[in-house]
């Protein structure tokens, strides 16, 4: 804020960052007063309400959560691995190599930026089927293995690097995966850490295609264990669903309590300018 | 210097960096990209031309394997008025969802950017729906919609005003389904201008407050063109959301009341995996391609002129 | 329950790892499709008596997969077959029976019950869930998961509105008139509490077809290849339905939440409402004030729709493995599991015999509501049952809820419908 704001404008402003503020944590709050409390509050706001515990337990005894977790983990870092490994690879040949149709190959790949695979699901759907992959963790993270977004961002932060840090590389006796290695991956280390951050969240909260493509419990995740309360033959029962949500949740919120600073300070390294 | 024993250094013609021969660079170039063209090509690009192909061809049934039909899904297709509806609905969507969440997202980052009080607890708070997933999150608003004693109408009730059943009305169930996608994603776009704006020299403010221009003016003759890129990035994000953010329709309305919440995505899903329509569903999947696609196209015709990646 | 389907996706699978009982060689392990969407104990319940089944049939262990909802697990189920990947049995919408049959995917039960014993079995089901149970002279199900819509009522509210707390109406006018002394505004005319709420959001078919069939008409034909939407004895229907909220004030206007509709009741928000009899437990559990249970009003008669899932046994399997499954499907339907299956999850026993055991007498004695969709069943028909059930339901949910919003007309809503449906079903006449 500029120095030269008149205090009253700075107060009004402050009380409309704090609104909204609100107005954004308005679900989290009210997962969390509904959660610790008994059902019978669960849309009554009284502060005498007891605590309870209760939601969460009947939550974790409706669904196999543990193997959720597991599952939602490991297909998280299976993508996420795989995204920053393939997309670094792919973005320092795009950035760094000049050869015939790299411009034309840029393109088709950004083609996946506007296509997501969700879009292409049915034809998806059939070749899973194909490589018999439908319900495993495989058939869930095939199509996300790589990113055009990813590559997008890694080819952006390693075209700053300067040419002669390479140069220097190279007369240091460095091979291509060597300058790679040395010189332009931790120059990407804040591409990596906050690209990987944003996938991580986006990936443990991923619905519709691990839906379609699974059956067993076995292979499922988070998300569809999640949409099990929230169908509502019997009635919408918001007080174990927020539990649910909460505890879910939970990994993620603390990753980014933790992270905070660490995280925006990534974005603005980033070079996304 | 070290022994040059390495063996992706051959004995004659030791060169590194630009002096490497051209051929063994494109080589390399393309090893380095085949995973990724490999996968994009297996699950973006093909099952994209076998799309465009099933298009014209009929859903297999029982015992009936799938033949030729020429346009026939395309004109069934065109004769859905559920269809028209729908693409209606999504221009709507996009046209309110996207210039809100972006325009949110920059207000948010210019408070957080700022010497705020509490700026820590606001970008968590503004974060927040980014971490949430919105499978469960939609059960959460469709409380706070809920009449009588849903949040909302609790707190208008204070105010003495009547209760009211948004989801429950076609007038007003699109907007309510829109404004739980501008509260996800604005918070994650804020992200990406925060990031922008911790980049800009405080000298330029320095600067600016010498010279005595007005907050706005400096926003809009400073920062605002120096944010250009980034918005072209944040669009391009939001025009895609705009078509993919569904999730919250099958928690809150299922499409309805009588399709007044109904987006392509989710019209899709009913064709494929509901209707289990080959046809049909390749046909309205590549209409839905072919708007993004031409979105994009506009989004880098008339930011090109404007803003430069290097 | 045909509203475990109502938002599509809204629902998955949520189970228990299940292999508690390593298959010999020798053994026969039954694939047994379980649609679940609702949460916990009726999986464990699944568990347990396909573990019990297991043990009192050596050589025989049945492997529950719970597949997501009704419409996804029959995706699932169909889509396992055409890969040559064929499961034993599962339970399916009820009203699925067409498609699997279009299929040929299942087998008929009359084909497997060939003792008189199996005979005499497989009569003993109440005559309305056999309805779409049975199609071209066979039987293709047997019915199992089933529930009927009831209306449910505050007795506290009855009595401040000055009505018998103890009698439910009985016809459409009683439940109107009741309804309108139920309503209750605030001083700046705001209505505090309304009268009724019969839920119209996502599946509206499923309790409109109360409405219909109590105005004496039938929505589909029995082959499933013709409907009667714009029949006016439906219109009349609609037009009822509509008027409560927009000419009478007794119901909220515009959709109504299925899932919200329990907690409006609970919430004294509402006094009476329509839901299924699968939400007794819940509501029993929950509410804070005396509550009585219906049947839906009568007009020219009573009349309820069935909903729910019944067992299929599927084709392209061993003989053996056909007659395993079908000895299965015996054991789940015995009198004494059928109490045991209905006390423990609130959906309706499917025999009068499971009625007549001790256990569902005792039930019955503790919490006389139970009882109530039985003796509904007399007059409850299936739910709509076409070809592409899917698909018409559709048209007719979205002109059902077009013509109760008020963008079109119930006339013109169900012209609509019907022409739409005439177009679907035209390949199947």
């Amino acid at each position: 804020m500029n120095r030269r704001t008149h205090p009253l404008v700075a107060a009004i402003e402050t009380a409309f960052a704090w609104a909204l503020g609100l107005a954004w944590l308005a679900p989290l709050l009210y997962a969390v007063w509904t959660a610790f409390h008994p059902p019978a509050f669960a849309t009554r706001f009284d502060l005498g309400a007891p605590l309870t515990l209760e939601n969460f337990h009947r939550a974790w005894e409706a669904a196999p959560f543990a193997r959720y977790f597991l599952n939602t983990v490991v297909i998280v870092a299976l993508i996420v691995a795989s995204q920053i490994v393939l997309g670094t690879l792919a973005a320092f040949a795009l950035a760094r190599f000049t050869f015939r149709g790299r411009d034309l190959l840029f393109a088709v790949i950004l083609l996946q930026l506007m296509i997501a695979p969700e879009i292409l699901a049915v034809a998806n759907y059939r070749t899973m089927k194909a490589l018999g992959a439908v319900d495993t963790i495989w058939g869930i993270v095939l199509p996300y293995l790589t990113s055009a977004f990813g590559i997008f961002l890694l080819r952006q932060t390693f075209r700053t690097v300067p040419q002669d840090l390479e140069d220097a590389a190279r007369i240091e006796g460095c091979g291509t995966l060597g300058v790679l290695w040395r010189v332009y991956v931790p120059a990407a280390r804040p591409v990596h850490l906050a690209y990987g951050l944003v996938q991580a969240s986006w990936h443990w909260n991923n619905f519709l295609w691990p839906l379609i493509i699974t059956n067993s419990v076995e292979n499922r995740p988070l998300t569809v264990g999640l949409s099990v309360f929230a169908s509502v033959d019997q009635g919408i029962d918001w007080s174990v669903i927020t539990a649910a949500t909460l505890m879910t949740s939970a990994p993620l919120l603390l990753a980014f309590l933790v992270f905070q600073r660490r995280f925006v300070q990534s974005f603005m390294s980033a070079g996304l300018r | 210097m070290r022994a040059p024993s390495r063996s992706d250094m051959p004995e004659t013609g030791r060169s590194f960096g630009p002096f490497r021969s051209p051929r063994l660079r494109t080589v390399e170039a393309w090893l380095l990209l085949l995973p990724s063209v490999v996968l994009f090509a297996a699950f973006t690009h093909l099952p994209f031309v076998r799309t465009f192909v099933d298009a014209f061809f009929s859903t297999p049934k029982g015992r009936r394997p799938s033949h030729f039909v020429g346009l026939d899904n395309w004109s069934d297709l065109a004769h859905d008025p559920i269809f028209w509806k729908v693409l209606i609905n999504n221009t709507w969507y996009a046209l309110g969802t996207i210039p809100l969440s972006v325009g949110i997202a920059l207000v948010m980052a210019l408070w957080v950017n700022g010497r705020i009080p509490g700026r820590g607890l606001l970008r968590m708070a503004y974060f927040t729906p980014t971490v949430l997933p919105m499978i469960a999150v939609a059960d959460i608003w469709l409380f706070f919609y809920t009449p009588d004693y849903g949040l909302f109408d609790q707190i208008r009730g204070l105010f003495g005003f009547a209760a009211t059943n948004r989801l429950g009305d076609p007038s007003s169930a699109l907007v309510a389904v829109m404004v739980v996608a501008v509260w996800k994603e604005a918070g994650f776009f804020m992200i990406f201008y925060l990031a922008a704006l911790q980049q800009i020299p405080p000298d330029l403010r320095d600067a600016a407050a010498i010279e005595g221009a007005s907050r706005f003016a400096f926003f809009r003759r400073v920062i605002w063109p120096l944010l250009m890129p980034v918005t072209l990035f944040v669009l391009v994000n939001a025009v895609i959301n705009a078509f993919r953010t569904v999730d919250h329709i099958f928690m809150m309305t299922g499409g309805g009341p009588d399709n007044a919440t109904n987006l392509l995505l989710f019209r899709l899903y009913e064709l494929g995996f509901k209707f289990w329509d080959q046809g049909q569903a390749s046909a309205l999947t590549v209409v839905l391609i072919a708007v993004l696609s031409t979105l994009a196209l506009v989004q880098f015709l008339i930011a090109g002129r404007g803003v430069h990646y290097r | 329950m045909s509203h475990l389907t109502r938002r599509g996706l809204a629902a998955a699978c949520l189970a228990l790892s299940l292999s508690a009982i390593p298959a010999s060689a020798a053994d026969l392990e039954l694939r047994f499709f379980y649609p679940i969407a609702v949460s916990g104990p009726i999986t464990k319940l699944v568990d347990e008596m396909a573990a019990e089944f297991s043990k009192a049939h050596p050589g025989v262990t049945v492997k529950p997969i719970y597949a997501g909802d009704y419409v996804q697990t029959i995706g699932k189920a169909l889509t396992a077959i055409k890969g040559g990947d064929v499961p034993d049995m599962a339970i399916l919408l009820a009203a699925d029976i067409i498609t699997l049959t279009d299929e040929d995917a299942v087998v008929a039960m009359d084909d497997l019950a060939t003792t008189a014993a199996d005979k005499a079995w497989l009569a003993g089901f109440y005559p309305s869930f056999m309805e779409n149970a049975k199609l071209g002279g066979k039987t293709w199900a047997v019915p199992y998961q089933r529930s009927t819509p009831v209306l449910y009522w505050n007795k506290e509210a009855f009595k401040e509105a000055g009505l018998d707390p103890d009698v439910a109406p009985r016809t459409w006018a009683e439940m109107r008139d009741f309804a309108k002394k139920l309503t209750v505004k605030d001083a700046s005319g705001n209505v505090t509490r309304w009268g009724l709420e019969i839920p119209s959001d996502g599946n509206t078919s499923w309790l409109f077809t109360g409405l219909a069939t109590a105005n004496d008409v039938r929505l589909v034909n029995a082959e499933g290849t013709k409907t009667n939407f714009a029949d006016p004895k439906v219109v009349e229907a609609l037009t009822f339905f509509r008027d409560l909220s927009t000419v009478d004030g007794v119901q909220p206007k515009g959709l109504t939440s299925w899932g919200a509709a329990p907690r409006d009741f609970l919430e004294k928000k509402i006094a009476m409402i329509w839901t299924t009899t699968g939400n007794l437990s819940n509501i029993r559990k929950n509410a804070s004030f005396p509550f009585g249970v219906g049947m839906l009003p009568a007009k020219a008669h009573f009349g309820a729709p069935t909903g729910g899932g019944n067992f299929y046994i599927f084709k392209g399997t061993s003989a053996e493995r056909r007659k395993a499954a079908f000895e299965f499907v015996k054991w789940m339907t015995t009198p004494e599991n059928s109490a045991r299956w209905s006390i423990a999850t609130g959906y309706v026993a499917t025999s009068p015999a499971a009625w007549a055991t001790d256990a569902m007498k005792a039930h019955v004695a503790d919490f006389p509501q139970a009882a109530v969709a039985r003796d509904q069943l007399q007059h409850a028909v299936s739910e709509i049952t076409v070809h592409e059930g899917q698909r018409v339901m559709k048209v007719f949910n979205d002109n059902l809820q077009a013509a109760l919003v008020e963008t079109k007309t119930p006339e013109t809503a169900m012209k609509d419908a019907q022409a739409e449906a005439e177009r679907i079903l035209a390949a199947y006449r």
